[in-house]
């Protein structure tokens, strides 16, 4: 029997010891019978609170939430952000017990085991410890567990999170699959592509909807601004960045953004091209832009950036977001790294001038048949790859590919099984603290101490690499003013917003000047917005010779590097630059990288039987 | 030292000071844990000298007195008058007497029987009878010891009164180093080790496995720390901190408790830094095999509860038998106990303390190297 839900005005404020902040500020909306409805945002935004009070946990200080159709009280399902498997029991076990929960006639759980089985492929694996799953499966998992009553209305808080793209796109044909008998799907997501999949999207911002509607009509609110141009196919990576950023500085550019072989922009006036006459580069002012259609992240960029001058015209301004532009902060990042000159305006950056001055031929990473077995399991198996300075190294994979493991082999957190790495010039079997010294890491989850102020945790993550106290002051304070960071300096870190944390995490990596940087998912759950702000960064921080190696499952982020290893069950199957693996492994006029990820996945599933759950 | 050794040596203590300044901060900073290390030790030390206590008083007595003279009350008179019994019941019969015991109202029931004064006056020894309830051996032990003084003081009273010049020969005790055997005295010394012990156990033991919850462990370790580097950071500020807690509780012993103080404060302090040194090695060995709070703290526990029992805080390893004596080698508490009683209550020589501090420096030494052991191990 078709349900749903329709809210409306609902409030919410947090209290935290200073202040009361506002996490819901007058949201309406209505999710409709079999349709998914996005709940579209960036951190922060929202998201979560609106799911628990729409799911009954959490009362809201003001508002309705009624259902609409025919039932006078739906039977609603809620998956929140991470679902309470439990790890240590088997697959089977966690759907009997989510049965037992929700006290579901024994005569009837057969047969709804078994059409969960079959929905989610999970059935060979009903003997394997949850625990053991991959990212994906486990969320496949907790779906099929909070499917185990079949309910009217299913609030999905964030389900792709930390998965990768072959399981992301099985999740999706999962919850297509339901909409046929009628229920209701509510998808809370801050990635932008999956917006294109939903039904109806809400975006919101900053505890207020923004725009809402179908996303082909969100995004035709730009139809008449989004522009692209075709970039030279003989270009370097860092050649691409240096247009692309010259092209976002521009006066009228709203969004200047790499996909593939063009440059997409977006501009603030319709019909009114992005005017690169006024270009610093002449490679730019060389290109003449043309119209394309627009895409929703064009559509939800446009609509964040004129919330916030609502706001900034009002008061209560949002700091940290669009607080400084690409340009800018590509300034910042010269003058704290103290490495002279700023970008120059001649066209060719300082970047492109190492490339050319430098033998690439001298590796700052390398390494010779790298491999790391773990008993029986292979982890990584003979994996060889060698990454010059200044430029930017991505390693991608499926969850449990061997990334990780090979991240920590080069940050000597792991001893390799055979093979040799080579990192800054030294041997980690032999010299693996002087290996270290010369390494700034970021990991994926936040690893600073939560009770301690952003200014002790930095003093801690620089004193400790040998910075003195007098240089360590110093060198605090730069960093905080080129990341943008003074107004947190003495705040608990562990109450900053994710997109703070992250911009922190990154700032203690770098207060050593470390030769090589290594980031472990960095911008896994954090919005399109702050993610291109924290690229900026990295991007600044190549082209003045700063190596840096990569881990992602985030394809959007493989488009950031200039060369990258695809790996899969502990083995290299694909490497190169962005466009030379989407040649070589997807067809299309202009195809994405996930297109191609997915087939060499599925490629060598074929050639090497089923593809396991490791 | 060599001199190109120097600045690595200059560098290494830069880092580990920078690391024991952060663990001061986090464990400072933190409400919660601020809380936790100060208040409940204090807590304890007032609840522990109180309750754990070998001093009997206020027995409840019942006296059956079937003798109605002025002797059978004189001596019932010693009894209830004494601080150690309270006089709670007079039962007129046997099996009243008896019932009371059973049902545990009195701890010893006093009879006097019908010939005492008789007995008394016509110059023999008086039978009486005293019944303690066995069920609790060590206070009833005690009491009978009490029994015992008052009946002698009892005799020699009448003895004087009636001018008999053949006095009894009297046999005068007395304890040294503290000499109305006060319990606290011997408590509290112990007591602030115990305590001290706990406290550096729990820094130490959930200090990694705290980090290795919140996943900022692997983040410390890229960084150029090296594991004796990481561990002394780590020691240092369970050892002080547990440190600064011991000497608090050792003045708020002398100040509330009067325990006395007749030793050397130096040998204190040193008997308990390295008492620190193996209980913090101990821990964060325990930290370094476990993966969460919840199993360091199980873990600590499993250590801390073993070492308490046999040390001789609370009954003499003398009484032990010798497999469990030679097992107590091994426990460092049982030095330290040895240091702590005999700086407070003696001034014990410094040849007999560094007979207690040698042992424990051993342990010391031998369980850092396998907590650095097991730390290369588990990490790389």
């Amino acid at each position: 029997m078709p349900a749903g839900l329709r809210f409306t005005s609902i409030t919410r404020s947090f209290k935290t010891e200073a202040r009361s902040v506002a996490a819901l500020a007058g949201v309406s909306g209505e999710i409709a019978p079999g349709k998914i409805t996005g709940l579209v945002g960036p951190d922060g935004a929202g998201k979560t609170t609106l799911i628990r009070v729409l799911a009954g946990l959490l009362d809201a200080d003001a508002g309705r939430v009624q259902s609409t159709g025919e039932l006078a009280h739906p039977r609603m399902a809620y998956m929140p952000q991470k679902f309470g498997l439990y790890e240590d029991l088997t697959v089977q076990e966690n759907m009997t017990l989510y049965a037992d929960l929700h006290g579901l006639d024994p005569a009837l759980r057969a047969q709804r085991f078994s059409e969960l089985n079959r929905f989610t492929s999970l059935g060979p694996f009903a003997n394997w410890l949850a625990g053991n799953l991959s990212g994906g499966m486990k969320q496949k998992l907790g779906l099929a567990c909070t499917l185990i009553v079949a309910p009217d209305i299913l609030l999905l808080d964030e389900p792709s999170v930390g998965v990768d793209p072959v399981s992301r796109r099985e999740l999706w044909s999962m919850v297509r699959a339901l909409q046929g008998s009628g229920i209701a799907v509510l998808w809370s997501t801050a990635y932008l592509d999956e917006a294109d999949g939903c039904d109806h999207v809400i975006l919101l911002y900053d505890g207020r909807v923004i725009d809402e509607g179908l996303p082909s009509v969100i995004s035709g609110h730009v139809a008449r601004r989004t522009w692209r141009v075709v970039l030279p196919t003989d270009q370097r990576a860092g050649r691409k960045r240096d247009l692309q950023r010259a092209a976002a500085t521009l006066p009228n550019v709203v969004d200047a953004q790499i996909k593939g072989r063009n440059l997409r922009i977006v501009t603030d006036r319709d019909d009114v091209p992005p005017d690169v006459t006024r270009a610093s580069m002449p490679g730019l002012r060389a290109l003449k832009p043309e119209p394309t259609p627009p895409q929703f992240e064009d559509a939800y960029l446009a609509a964040m950036r004129k919330q916030d001058l609502i706001n900034e015209s009002q008061i209560n301004r949002r700091p940290g977001i669009y607080s400084q532009d690409p340009g800018a902060i590509t300034q910042a990042v010269h003058l704290a790294l103290d490495l002279g000159d700023k970008p120059q305006d001649d066209g060719l950056s300082s970047r492109a001038a190492r490339h050319t001055n430098q033998t690439l031929a001298t590796p700052v990473i390398e390494t010779k048949d790298l491999s790391r077995r773990f008993g029986n399991f292979t982890a990584v198996d003979r994996f060889s790859f060698a990454v010059s300075r200044g430029e930017i190294f991505g390693l991608l994979g499926p969850n449990g590919a061997g990334k990780s493991t090979t991240f920590k082999m080069l940050c000597g957190l792991v001893v390799p099984s055979s093979g040799e790495a080579l990192v800054a010039g030294f041997d980690l079997a032999t010299a693996r603290a002087d290996a270290r010294s010369r390494i700034g890491y970021m990991a994926q989850k936040f690893a600073y101490i939560g009770h301690l102020t952003l200014a002790q945790n930095m003093e801690f993550a620089g004193g400790v690499y040998g910075l003195a106290r007098a240089a360590l002051t110093h060198r605090i304070a730069e960093v905080a003013a080129e990341f943008d960071l003074e107004a947190y300096l003495h705040q608990n870190c562990g109450e900053l917003p994710l997109g703070i944390k992250q911009r922190m995490a990154l700032a203690c990596a770098v207060l050593h000047k470390p030769a090589i940087l290594f980031l472990d998912e960095p911008t896994s759950g954090v919005d399109p917005v702050t993610r291109r702000e924290f690229w900026a960064r990295l991007n600044a921080m190549a082209d003045d010779g700063t190596t840096i190696l990569v881990t992602s499952h985030f394809l959007d982020e493989a488009e950031y590097c200039d060369r990258m290893a695809i790996i899969y069950h502990g083995r290299q199957i694909a490497a190169g630059s962005p466009d030379e693996i989407k040649s070589a492994h997807a067809d299309g006029d202009n195809p994405t990288l996930e297109q191609a990820f997915i087939r060499l996945i599925d490629d060598h599933d074929r050639t090497n039987g089923v593809r396991s759950a490791a | 030292m060599n001199t190109p050794d120097q600045p690595r040596l200059r560098e290494a203590i830069a880092r580990i000071g920078f690391l024991v300044r952060r663990e001061f901060l986090t464990i400072w900073r933190d409400k919660r844990s601020r809380t936790v290390l100060i208040l409940p030790p204090i807590l304890q030390l007032f609840m522990f000298s109180y309750a754990a206590t070998f001093d009997v008083n206020n027995v409840p007595l019942a006296v059956f007195n079937e003798d109605s003279s002025v002797e059978s009350r004189d001596l019932v008179a010693n009894f209830t008058a004494s601080r150690t019994f309270t006089d709670t019941a007079r039962p007129t019969s046997w099996p009243e007497a008896q019932d009371l015991i059973d049902r545990g109202k009195v701890l010893m029931v006093l009879r006097v029987p019908t010939n005492f004064s008789r007995e008394l006056k016509s110059g023999h020894s008086p039978e009486i009878q005293v019944v303690v309830d066995g069920r609790q051996s060590n206070t009833a032990l005690i009491t009978l010891a009490y029994v015992n003084s008052i009946i002698e003081e009892f005799s020699r009273e009448r003895a004087q009164t009636l001018g008999q010049r053949a006095q009894p020969p009297v046999l005068v005790q007395r304890a040294w180093f503290n000499p109305n055997m006060t319990s606290q005295w011997f408590i509290v010394p112990g007591l602030g080790a115990t305590l001290t012990m706990i406290i550096a156990t729990l820094i130490s033991a959930l200090s990694i496995a705290r980090e290795k919850e919140l996943g900022t462990f692997e983040q410390l370790l890229v960084t150029p720390l090296r594991p004796y580097e990481l561990l002394i950071g780590k020691i240092i500020p369970a050892a002080v901190l547990a440190m600064g807690e011991g000497l608090l509780l050792g003045v708020l012993g002398i100040w509330f408790f009067g325990v006395p103080l007749r030793g050397d404060v130096a040998m204190l302090v040193l008997g308990l830094a390295v008492f620190m040194l193996s209980v913090t090695s101990c821990g964060l060995m325990i930290s370094a095999l476990t993966s969460t709070q919840q199993q360091a703290q199980i873990a600590g526990f499993c250590y801390i509860m073993p070492c308490v029992i046999l040390s001789g805080f609370t009954t003499p390893i003398e009484n032990m038998p010798a497999w469990i004596q030679a097992i107590t080698y091994l426990n460092p508490l049982r030095y330290v106990l040895v240091i702590n009683r005999g700086v407070f209550l003696q001034d014990m020589p410094a040849l007999v303390a560094l007979n207690q501090l040698w042992p424990m420096a051993v342990i010391g030494v031998f369980t850092a190297a396998c907590a650095i052991a097991l730390f290369r191990r588990r990490v790389l």
